[in-house]
């Protein structure tokens, strides 16, 4: 090439260079001169690394974010103003969807609130007790897979994303099996629980436990020391014991910094000071830290589930008052699940005190004493609070849920601010949000 | 059990929290409702529907709808302690605890501090600061509206968590209807940005010294605040099977 500059021709559309080489400076000064604008890429609402409808509005310079926010609300329902309109057994039924993939968390932490108002926490029988706390358990499997499928598969790592959704599925059939519905149960009540275990369930519970233990070993090799996934994963999405606690963090992010904060441990609810478990900490305060917490939990959440299994004795699932106690006897008739011929029998043709109860029950539901109560559990992504008022009336007053993904989420800005665009779908992966419990 | 709060599910009082009805009245005589604790509202007739024809006898019954009231001390396990704790240090910040300590509630094993809303930030870090107190962790805010608390209609419901004592208890702040500011406590706890945004957008309490309030769930340009009690619910009539069900904020409810 002899000349350093292109030579432009006028056409009929304009000039035209014809860049061979040597003119490239031009074109270089005029690529950097956009550089200095500031770039704002809207990630989401519908973006499949961003968890449901999350929208995060990220401020790039080239590949580093310089600043990140999130849009939430687009999964609004208003549930909780709905429960201020049913009676409160109904609202299990909404509060369940709330953050729908620890459904358990929420209907137990909804009942226990209820409970606390009614004062009759100490008459929930031992066998209603366990079975939350299996399903709970059960559920903090299915939740931590999800978390670590879909988080595998946002690194490309669509085996893990195969692997968590197989023995996802496993618990979900358990879950069909005990309450008839894989998703949106509403089977735990105030008071205790929809109906008893079916036949067969406790045995269906050992298999799967069987099955888990021989499956959880594969996402150690597959994925704890792959170095592809160590590297996407390991000092990615930092927040130390200082943000966790200013930015109300809780969960896997709080104990990733290693203090062991685990309401199951610190504040006991549904007996479990009484479980053998460990409570799984990391220091390396980032997503990898995160990852081998969520995968030993599921290893300790095995182990409370057998020893739920192991302690279960037959017995009621429901206070005994039947002034609270929802009059579900469900048995299978020929035209499907619906309530027992004997219960029918019973309240028709023998007691009209039964009848009485029933109807009032269903219609009506039972009353709350005034006052205010606070309830928390401990769900997969971290502390589960229930505010619940009642004034004394069959209805909520107001009920608010504390969801730890809301809370949780407020950390992506803290914890993405300066990384790489790629390192922020690692660190919204690693919180683990469900927008539907953000939403709510 | 009294006999006269209608209610046939409250049979029992909260463990460790004093029950207004059962634990004050010694002689639970009927009609002896006790004259304790906060009325919230006013529930007329005793059971049926409130907006149906009286079939039951007992429409003309008016009844005051209390919350539990104050508690005299001692309040019991950790609460004196910290109650101690929190006037000693406002103390010593040259404040006077009857000012900013509105009452205390004890209910069903939890204990509630209504603070005056001018001095929540300062108690608020207080709580969090004092090493006998270190509330680490705040759960956020839950707004609650009673239109009929006169003068205090908007409430404001911190729970407030100490991870090194293991405590949990409870802030309450009001303001009313007419001015509805609560200083914000973003700067003590960070965590309550995107809460008290919440608050705001659902209740449309003003947390003054917010960095952005901003509605957060409705959309930006949203009218009104929605779970206010005043604020309908919504919904349309669905057919099912040829009957008409109403909304579920226009279906019969009981009083």
């Amino acid at each position: 090439m002899s000349t350093s500059e292109a030579t432009p021709r006028e056409t009929t559309e304009g000039t035209v260079y014809t860049v061979t080489g040597g003119d490239w400076d031009e074109v270089a000064a005029a690529a950097a001169k956009a550089d200095d604008e500031r770039i704002v890429v809207n990630m989401g609402p519908q973006h499949p690394s961003t968890h449901g409808v999350l929208r995060l509005i990220l401020e790039i310079d080239g590949e580093t974010v310089t600043e990140a926010r999130c849009g939430i609300g687009y999964l609004h329902t208003g549930i909780e103003k709905n429960l201020e309109f049913r009676t409160w057994t109904q609202g299990t039924t909404f509060v369940t969807r709330m953050d729908y993939l620890t459904s358990f968390y929420n209907e137990t932490a909804y009942c226990l609130a209820v409970e606390k108002l009614l004062g009759i926490e100490d008459d929930i029988p031992d066998r209603a007790t366990l079975v939350r706390v299996l399903l709970m358990e059960l559920n903090r499997l299915s939740s931590h897979l999800v978390c670590i499928a879909t988080g595998g598969m946002e690194l490309g790592a669509t085996t893990v994303m195969i692997y968590g959704f197989r023995d996802r599925e496993m618990i979900l059939d358990l879950y069909e099996l005990i309450t008839g519905l894989r998703m949106n149960h509403a089977y735990i009540r105030p008071g205790g629980l929809a109906q008893d275990l079916p036949p067969g369930a406790i045995d269906a519970v050992r298999e799967f436990i069987k099955k888990m233990r021989k499956n959880l070993p594969e996402y150690d090799k597959l994925a704890t020391g792959n170095p592809i996934f160590k590297g996407r994963m390991q000092d990615v999405g930092y927040l130390d014991l200082a943000g966790c606690m200013a930015l109300g963090a809780t969960g896997p992010i709080l104990r990733s910094t290693g203090l062991p904060h685990d309401l199951r441990r610190t504040q006991p609810y549904c007996g479990y000071e009484t479980f053998d478990f460990e409570v799984p900490t990391a220091d390396s305060c980032d997503a990898y830290g995160r990852f081998l917490i969520r995968l030993e939990e599921m290893r300790q959440s095995l182990r409370i589930v057998e020893q739920c299994l192991d302690r279960l004795e037959p017995g009621p699932v429901m206070v005994g008052d039947k002034k609270i106690a929802w009059p579900a006897q469900l048995a299978l008739g020929p035209d499907g699940l619906g309530n027992s011929l004997d219960h029918i029998k019973k309240i028709m043709g023998t007691s009209m005190e039964a009848l009485i109860h029933h109807f009032k029950l269903v219609t009506e539901g039972f009353r709350v004493p005034p006052g205010q109560a606070y309830a928390a559990v401990e769900s997969p992504k971290g502390e589960l609070g229930v505010h619940a008022v009642s004034d004394g009336g069959t209805r909520p007053f107001r009920v608010h849920f504390r969801d730890p993904s809301f809370t949780n989420l407020q950390a992506m800005a803290a914890m993405c601010e300066g990384g790489q665009v790629a390192d922020v779908i690692v660190a919204v992966a690693s919180i683990d949000p469900v927008m539907g419990g953000v939403d709510r | 059990m009294s006999a006269d709060n209608g209610s046939g599910a409250a049979n029992g009082s909260g463990a460790g929290g004093t029950n207004p009805d059962k634990d004050l009245n010694v002689q639970n005589l009927p009609g002896q409702r006790g004259d304790h604790g906060e009325v919230i509202g006013v529930r007329r007739g005793m059971f049926g529907p409130n907006n149906g024809g009286d079939t039951s006898g007992y429409g003309g019954l008016v009844r005051s709808v209390r919350l539990p009231g104050a508690s005299a001390r001692p309040y019991g396990g950790y609460f004196d302690e910290v109650a101690d704790e929190l006037e000693g240090a406002l103390d010593e910040q040259g404040l006077v605890p009857e000012n900013a300590i509105e009452k205390a509630v004890v209910d069903r094993g939890e204990f509630t501090l209504h603070i005056a809303r001018e001095h929540l930030p300062q108690v608020a870090k207080t709580l969090r600061d004092d090493p006998a107190l270190r509330f680490e962790l705040c759960t956020g805010v839950s707004g609650v509206h009673y239109p009929g608390d006169q003068g205090r209609e908007l409430h404001a419901v911190y729970h407030l968590r100490s991870i090194t004592h293991n405590r949990l208890i409870r802030l309450e702040v009001s303001a009313p209807d007419a001015d509805p500011h609560i200083p914000s406590i973003v700067e003590v706890y960070p965590t309550n940005d995107w809460h008290e945004r919440e608050t705001y957008d659902f209740f449309g309490i003003v947390f003054d010294g917010h960095p952005a309030l901003t509605r957060i769930m409705m959309p930006d340009d949203w009218q009104g605040f929605p779970q206010r009690k005043d604020y309908p619910l919504g919904g349309i009539p669905v057919e099912y099977k040829g009957a008409q069900i109403p909304a579920p904020d226009q279906r019969r409810s009981y009083s």
